[in-house]
């Protein structure tokens, strides 16, 4: 066995309930994660902001009008060249095609919209269940910038 | 409004209003309603509030913070201006992907801003 060497690969599993520490808590694991690997500031930024918006969303819009104590799932992978983040919720789901694109002139005063196009904006790709309840976001490293 | 749980830093200078955040992280919805509440009283309390809103200790911020950007440069519309100032180079990126950049005035210092107000 090679000595110290890192691990190839961090994947988590994470239940979490509507509870900012908690939260907090998960996101930091995926900061971490991320230190880890060495990933760049620009890379931490983009993730995080991915990770704070589809669990708000999660919580928002898929579980509204369930119990606060239904648990989206998180399921995290972070390797060296790529970070894939799961999160499904246990809504109907929705389509994403049907959400109005916030960046038109007509929507660029609307106070709300804004959290899908900002993850599709910093991920590199996005893929969503048939359902819609559960997306799977992946960044794929490009050290081009710090 | 000086409440000690409160998450803004106010004070005036040459008759603006001028307001930091004590959080580097804008992410709480709970934190972004108070802060709007917040920034919405100091509105109403002045008949043509110049407010100057600083990102100067603010590393992230999440689209429920812009929407109530958003929210609070509609309410000023009608009586009052508002100014962004020192963001972050990659806030301020954001604020260009949204298109945010066209609907908000963002000076870059706190200096700049108060000079701009009309």
């Amino acid at each position: 066995m090679p000595p110290s060497h890192g691990p190839e690969s961090i994947e988590r599993r994470i239940d979490l309930t509507n509870d900012r520490a908690l939260i907090h808590r998960a996101e930091t694991e995926v900061l971490g994660a991320l230190d880890q690997f060495g990933y760049p500031k620009a890379a931490k930024f983009a993730i995080r902001l991915a990770f704070e918006e589809a669990i708000t969303n999660a919580f928002k819009h898929g579980h509204k009008g369930l119990s606060a104590s239904a648990p989206v799932r998180v399921e995290l992978a972070v390797g060296p060249d790529q970070v894939s983040i799961a999160v499904e919720d246990q809504g109907p789901g929705f389509s994403p095609g049907d959400v109005p694109d916030p960046t038109l002139d007509e929507n660029l005063e609307v106070p709300t919209g804004r959290g899908l196009m900002l993850i599709r904006a910093y991920m590199t790709r996005l893929e969503f269940n048939d359902a819609g309840n559960r997306v799977r976001m992946v960044f794929e490293r490009n050290d081009t910038s710090e | 409004m000086a409440a000690s749980d409160s998450r803004l830093r106010v004070r005036k200078d040459s008759g603006v209003t001028i307001v930091e955040f004590v959080d580097r992280n804008i992410l709480d919805e709970a934190n972004i309603q108070m802060i709007g509440d917040e920034i919405t009283s100091l509105i109403e309390s002045e008949s043509s509030p110049k407010l100057l809103i600083s990102f100067a200790n603010v590393d992230h911020l999440s689209s429920a913070a812009l929407g109530t950007l958003i929210t609070i440069n509609n309410k000023l519309r009608q009586k009052g201006q508002l100014r962004l100032a020192n963001i972050d180079p990659q806030i301020y990126e954001v604020f260009v992907i949204t298109r945010l950049n066209n609907i908000f005035k963002i000076m870059p210092t706190t200096e700049d801003a108060i000079k701009s107000f009309g």
